[in-house]
């Protein structure tokens, strides 16, 4: 049986996972949702360059009066830390585009063994259109996919293939799970750490993607401050 | 194109004269931030229709150029996002609205382009997805790019923060985002601006658009949002 974890506990354990994944001066993007977390648990000793596409590098946390014209991703308010800078989005899409940003962090409707991700619509229902998902998740250096395991129906969202339209072939480089971080390498999907109180057959029945596993395989990073 | 060194300073009344039916218009602007709400103001009420909309998203259905799609003005929209104005999908699923969705990055590229004489661009972008369909797909060194075309449009209205009387511009915050862009592909440009000072009065060090590029300006009002951006 898969433990039972309600959703703030889902979402703090995969934000706070990911927060682990960056050096110090590394640059990173977050998407909305989950990803947007990910700030709140970078460790006290890595200092994170946080980028938005509409043209802050350097963003802070929302501040304490709401200001429209400091806004990122989703119109979310920011701040300007020290030492930040703003651009026009030409260039923000530069730096995406060119590989000036280290990581991205995104939802995932679907992720595919080989790293195809498909996250931005589903036939027919409305089409909020891309935004910048596509540019992002082909400029940065890794991609790393932060998403629940399954659907709320249950059903996996880690397949063999992706059935919905793509975002991108073969572009995620890491996915992390209430349950689990997968690494894909070269096309190749590798379970890399698991959550506490959960075991491989477990995991298995809610992917449905083929995977080879890390051994020794360690915990999950982070859940230990649970 | 001739361009007056010292930018006539007009009502935004006036200067969406310059919109007719069936034009194209660029409006800057991401989210709440960087949209020349007292131009688009202006053209909700002119109610110019048949309008070409190229932004990179269509704002909320009661904002800012939202309220042109809401207000059935818009033929067409070019943009990357219109998920928060559900007038924008309703509309499309119903046939009155042509909509055209490209990746953010490629949508600006695409301006610069058109506004700096380039005649499309290689990106990787949207490879191997729905975006390739109907575009020429090229190998370059191994790796796969979709040709890109460029965007110009009749219309731009953009927002800035100060002008000097030379149309010199300044921009403040993340209202910046697509609006320098726009300023240069356009055959008309109006800059909706904070204040206007005289020449001189901005350092040539700040400046981030050349006035040459601007053939009007028009002061924010003091409609909500233009208050707040």
């Amino acid at each position: 049986m898969l433990p039972e974890l309600n959703e703030e506990l889902v979402r703090s354990r995969i934000a706070r996972r990911i927060a682990r994944e960056f050096h110090d001066g590394a640059v990173v993007n977050l998407g909305i949702g989950i990803p947007t977390l990910v700030s709140d648990y970078i460790p006290e000793d890595v200092r994170v360059v946080f980028q938005t596409e509409n043209g802050v590098v350097g963003a802070g946390p929302a501040p304490e009066v709401p200001d429209l014209r400091f806004i990122g991703a989703g119109g979310r308010h920011l701040t300007l830390l020290p030492g930040s800078a703003l651009v026009s989005s030409d260039l923000s899409f530069g730096l995406i585009r060119g590989g000036h940003v280290d990581a991205t962090v995104l939802g995932a409707l679907e992720v595919s063994q080989d790293g195809d991700l498909a996250n931005w619509m589903v036939p027919g229902k409305m089409v909020p259109g891309m935004g910048g998902a596509m540019d992002l998740v082909t400029g940065a250096r890794q991609v790393i996919i932060a998403t629940t395991h399954t659907t709320k129906k249950g059903d996996a969202k880690i397949l063999k293939e992706c059935t919905l339209p793509l975002t991108a072939k073969g572009v995620v480089s890491l996915v992390v799970t209430e349950f689990a971080v997968f690494r894909i390498c070269e096309g190749k999907m590798e379970l890399a750490e698991i959550a506490p109180d959960v075991t491989l057959e477990d995991l298995k029945a809610v992917t449905e993607a083929e995977y080879t596993v890390a051994d020794p395989l360690p915990i999950m990073q982070g859940t230990e401050e649970e | 194109m001739s361009r007056k060194i010292v930018k006539p300073v007009i009502s935004a009344q006036e200067a969406v004269g310059r919109v007719k039916p069936g034009s194209s218009i660029m409006v800057g602007g991401f989210n709440y931030g960087g949209i020349p709400y007292s131009l688009v103001e202006a053209l909700v009420a002119a109610g110019v229709n048949d309008l070409t909309l190229i932004a990179n998203d269509t704002a909320y259905e009661n904002v800012g150029h939202g309220r042109l799609v809401a207000n059935g003005q818009v033929k067409k929209v070019i943009a990357s996002h219109v998920g928060l104005n559900k007038k924008t999908g309703q509309l499309f699923h119903d046939g009155q609205l042509e909509l055209e969705l490209c990746p953010q990055g490629t949508f600006v590229e695409r301006i610069r382009a058109g506004g700096f004489g380039l005649g499309g661009f290689l990106t990787p972008t949207g490879v191997g997805t729905v975006v390739e369909e109907g575009k020429q797909v090229l190998e370059v060194k191994g790796r796969k790019y979709i040709l890109e075309l460029p965007l110009r449009a009749d219309v731009a209205f953009i927002r800035a923060h100060r002008a000097d009387r030379h149309g010199n511009l300044t921009f403040f915050g993340t209202n910046r985002n697509f609006n320098p862009t726009m300023a240069m592909a356009a055959d008309y440009v109006v800059a909706e601006v904070d204040s206007i000072l005289e020449v001189g009065e901005i350092d040539p060090n700040d400046v981030v658009t050349p006035g040459i590029l601007i053939d009007a300006l028009v002061v924010k009002g003091d409609n909500y949002y233009a208050a707040r951006t």
